[in-house]
């Protein structure tokens, strides 16, 4: 935890202010074939900004109350509405997540259909954030090397089970409920 | 252990299962009953031959648990594809087409691998002694110098945004070499014959480097065997 935030998140911050600030300088000048080059590596540095913020946000220790099921009696609801039931979910989202070939993450996310509200289980490469159209994530599990291997190696199956014991489902009840705005107010609030 | 009962999957399974167990593998891949198997190679070195640039942990661990697990996907696939070829009905074809991705996931993680462990040796065994030969004089035509081409390639590396691989190439139809990164474990085929490749996943080097990559990339030039390399250069 300490490495991925202390280091990882942090460079991801470094590299996104220093491209945000090339681009500004762009921008200022009207140099669009700069302005086009840089998206790549502000679309990468602000993924990995916005996915780290929401991901330290949906995780608690596993004795809190926050991660127990019961603090999420709305979200929960629907998972079983939309999967059957718990057991079948945490399948669902465990196959996609050992499913992911590479560098990614793994999203439980809302989507806003007309006045409807669906669940999806969606996977994302690299450091693609969660933000089309109609989007709420609800919570995220990072499958980067780097979020397990120290601890784990190469038996990431036994992470994506444990991770289970510390998510926060208070933070995923509010995002659930809540709007896009609400989920990204972390990052408003940082920067 | 007869023919008969090496056809069956769960025989198959207890193989794949018992890791690492190739040279028992590479022995009954030998024997004409069991067709095409993949094998996991043998490392031509010790695995804590290439320390201090590579830790024994990290490549014990990469070669008899990630290559191994590449190896053993890699042949259920394969053994998935062929049953699905057996028939050629819509459901076929789409199971044949859905397990292509996987294919190229596994199978090119089981190639890159193996090249990769070809292109690097001990110091001892003429790791990090510089290329000679037509190799050194199309790097040098190429970047200038061994330095200046080094450098391209640690940048090429150090840009991977995700898992991935960097590679010299070169272009079949032309000849000339060129530095090449390719996402995740697709491997390089088609247009390009890989020299040499480095291996950018975090599990090559987070256990000793942490998120300190670029140490690594500087680092690994010193158990690189251009001796290989040549050999690939046509």
């Amino acid at each position: 935890m300490e490495l991925h935030h202390g280091k990882h998140h942090q460079t991801y911050i470094t590299n996104l202010n220093a491209a945000l600030k090339t681009q500004a300088e762009a921008v200022h000048t009207s140099d669009i074939t700069t302005q086009v080059s840089l998206q790549a590596a502000i679309k990468f540095n602000a993924g990995g900004h916005i996915n780290h913020s929401l991901f330290w946000q949906n995780l608690a220790p596993a004795s809190s109350a926050e991660a127990k099921g019961s603090a999420a009696p709305q979200l929960v609801k629907q998972i079983k509405e939309t999967w059957g039931d718990e057991e079948k979910f945490r399948e669902a989202f465990k196959a996609a997540l050992l499913g992911i070939q590479g560098s990614g993450w793994g999203w439980l996310v809302k989507v806003e259909i007309g006045n409807e509200q669906r669940l999806s289980i969606v996977t994302t490469k690299d450091q693609d954030p969660v933000v089309g159209k109609g989007e709420v994530p609800i919570f995220g599990v990072d499958m980067w090397e780097h979020a397990y291997y120290l601890q784990y190696l190469n038996g990431k199956a036994a992470y994506v089970e444990n991770i289970w014991n510390v998510i926060n489902w208070k933070t995923a009840e509010e995002r659930f409920v809540g709007t896009r705005a609400d989920a990204f107010k972390i990052l408003k609030a940082s920067i | 252990m007869n023919s008969t009962l090496l056809r069956t999957t769960a025989v198959r399974s207890a193989l794949r299962a018992a890791a690492p167990s190739a040279s028992k593998r590479a022995g009954l891949a030998g024997t004409t009953f069991v067709r095409g198997k993949a094998t996991l190679p043998d490392l031509p070195y010790d695995y804590g031959a290439l320390e201090p640039a590579i830790s024994g942990k990290i490549m014990e661990l990469h070669h008899k648990n990630h290559h191994n697990t590449y190896v053993t996907s890699y042949n259920n696939f394969i053994t998935q594809l062929e049953e699905a070829q057996a028939s050629s009905s819509i459901e076929a074809i789409q199971k044949q087409i859905a397990l292509k991705p996987l294919i190229n996931f596994h199978g090119g993680g089981h190639i890159n691998h193996s090249l990769f462990w070809e292109n690097l040796a001990p110091t001892s065994q003429g790791g990090g002694e510089p290329p000679t030969g037509k190799l050194a004089s199309v790097i040098n035509e190429s970047y200038g110098s061994l330095d200046a081409f080094k450098e391209k390639f640690n940048t090429a590396l150090a840009g991977i945004q995700g898992s991935g691989w960097a590679w010299l190439v070169q272009d079949v139809q032309t000849g000339a070499v060129g530095i090449r990164t390719y996402a995740n474990q697709d491997p390089v085929v088609g247009q390009f014959r890989p020299i040499l490749g480095i291996d950018a996943w975090e599990h090559a080097y987070y256990l000793q480097y942490q998120n300190r990559k670029a140490e690594y990339f500087k680092a690994i030039w010193d158990v690189v065997n251009w001796k290989t390399a040549e050999q690939r250069l046509k």
